[in-house]
């Protein structure tokens, strides 16, 4: 299940508000359907990320995957967990897999992205 | 779009919750449990594949096996009733038309095994060459439905369906023989690295065989392994892929597939090219590659020296055995020397790899 506190885009990837800091990481779906992931390639602190492009790639065996920032501002901290076990994205997307936070220079990009609700929705849609 | 073809096994596929993808106009499953871990099952236990999207061409006739030696450039005159041939084809210029196994059942007749997403192209090629040969030709591929059980526990597990010695069945001999009562032809062949067995059999008859290979092997760790792993387990045993190591703009001597090229037997299609470029060397050499900088070489990437192209990346992947990521890279020979480095370009960035021994993997 999508944890109900979080919002989704449509590239499967989550936002988790705390603050102004916001989390990032891909949705349980993303795992699934890349399958094992085998590389993660991720900004450094101090980085800056901007909101609707990419900030880094996940890769699994067969396939090479953007991953785009939901909100704009500075990476404050790295999953470096991440970069040695990226199977962690596989076995605990929303948990010790999430990627970056990052400081939010203006929240108000997260209002146009999905509910858990919606985002199922959406999965339901797009597989169909 | 056209509507994708569908092997006898797909419902079987689809019970198992297989993800299923378009290979080549087919719709196949890339994965079952997850492509790590049944490349693993190949590696320790053994694996079931539907390969039944494979091509298969029959050549019969007074001249099948003159007609044969013209179109491959291994030596087909070598081979005997119930031995198969591992053979390039090429095109009167080198480059490669497909690479496929030769079943020799009399000098008469030989069934040509192809791949999948080729054999329209080479049923036609083939077609193309037989001017005045006595020989027909036909495209069987619809008939038969193939399976690959590979692994070190391939043997005992096919051995409890079938009455056929297979400890007398060698690396690259066939036979036919019943497995579970089904008339099957049985190939000690394979295309992971392990030893193992291709099992062809009528279309109708898949399913049952199917289910009881996955029976049967169940207590042997057997699992059904999808087209993922198959590409994992291939590209470290350094088994070529066509479109990948091989193609039209690709000679076989380049792709370090010499020892298939037979110069000194009877003329067929591409020898001039080739014996020239054996004599004069090839321009482009299939190195080994490990990454030294973090980043997966993927196909078609480029790779660089010193800022300039050198070539690019055929196959690169994380090398579930190794637990590194490697590649196949074709570039300039002269640069082609083991140990030295090169650039691979992952989306702009310059990283470095070394070369290394292509054979990532051998079966001990």
């Amino acid at each position: 299940m999508n944890p109900v506190e979080l919002k989704y885009n449509k590239e499967h990837e989550y936002a988790k508000t705390e603050g102004n800091i916001v989390t990032f990481g891909i949705t349980d779906h993303a795992q699934e359907s890349l399958g094992d992931v085998v590389f993660v390639e991720l900004p450094e602190v101090g980085d800056r990320v901007t909101a609707g492009e990419s900030y880094g790639t996940v890769e699994s065996v067969k396939a090479v995957s953007d991953i785009t920032a939901s909100v704009s501002g500075k990476v404050v901290e790295v999953n470096t967990l991440v970069i040695d076990s990226p199977e962690l994205l596989n076995s605990d997307p929303y948990g010790d897999g999430w990627l970056i936070k990052v400081e939010a220079e203006n929240l108000s990009p997260l209002d146009t992205l999905m509910t858990a609700a919606e985002y199922e929705e959406f999965v339901a849609e797009e597989e169909h | 779009m056209a509507e994708l073809k569908r092997t006898p096994l797909y419902e079987e596929h689809k019970a198992a919750k297989a993800k299923l993808i378009d290979f080549g106009g087919w719709e196949m499953p890339v994965q079952y449990s997850g492509v790590i871990e049944e490349h693993q099952a190949v590696r320790k236990n053994a694996g079931l594949f539907d390969v039944s999207h494979m091509g298969e061409i029959d050549v019969q006739g007074k001249d099948a096996l003159s007609f044969v030696q013209r179109i491959i450039t291994n030596d087909a005159s070598k081979l005997e009733d119930g031995k198969i041939l591992y053979s390039p084809m090429c095109y009167p210029d080198g480059g490669i038309v497909d690479d496929l196994l030769v079943y020799q059942h009399t000098p008469e007749h030989f069934l040509l095994v192809v791949n999948a997403s080729n054999t329209a192209k080479d049923f036609s090629w083939i077609l193309e060459q037989v001017d005045n040969f006595q020989v027909t030709v036909e495209n069987i591929s619809d008939q038969y439905a193939q399976l690959a059980l590979q692994g070190p526990q391939a043997e005992k597990i096919l051995q409890g369906l079938t009455n056929v010695d297979l400890s007398a069945l060698k690396y690259y001999t066939f036979c036919y023989g019943e497995v579970d009562d089904i008339r099957c032809l049985i190939s000690r062949t394979g295309y992971t690295g392990e030893d193992g067995f291709e099992i062809y059999a009528s279309s109708q008859s898949a399913r049952q065989l199917w289910r009881r290979i996955l029976e049967v092997g169940s207590a042997k760790g057997i699992q059904p392994i999808g087209l993922g792993a198959r590409d994992t387990l291939r590209f470290e045993a350094r088994l070529p892929l066509y479109g990948n190591e091989l193609g039209e703009n690709i000679t076989p001597l380049e792709a370090g597939l010499g020892i298939f090229v037979k110069l000194d037997k009877s003329d067929f299609i591409g020898r001039d090219v080739l014996l020239k470029q054996k004599e004069q060397g090839v321009p482009r050499k299939l190195v080994g590659l490990e990454m030294i900088g973090r980043g997966i070489a993927r196909s078609h990437y480029p790779l660089q020296k010193n800022g300039e192209e050198i070539g690019f990346v055929t196959s690169g992947s994380y090398s579930p055995t190794l637990d590194k990521n490697i590649a196949l890279g074709l570039i300039r020979t002269d640069l082609a020397v083991l140990g030295e480095t090169v650039d691979v370009v992952i989306r702009g960035k310059a990283v470095q790899a070394k070369i290394i021994p292509s054979l990532f993997y051998k079966r001990s």
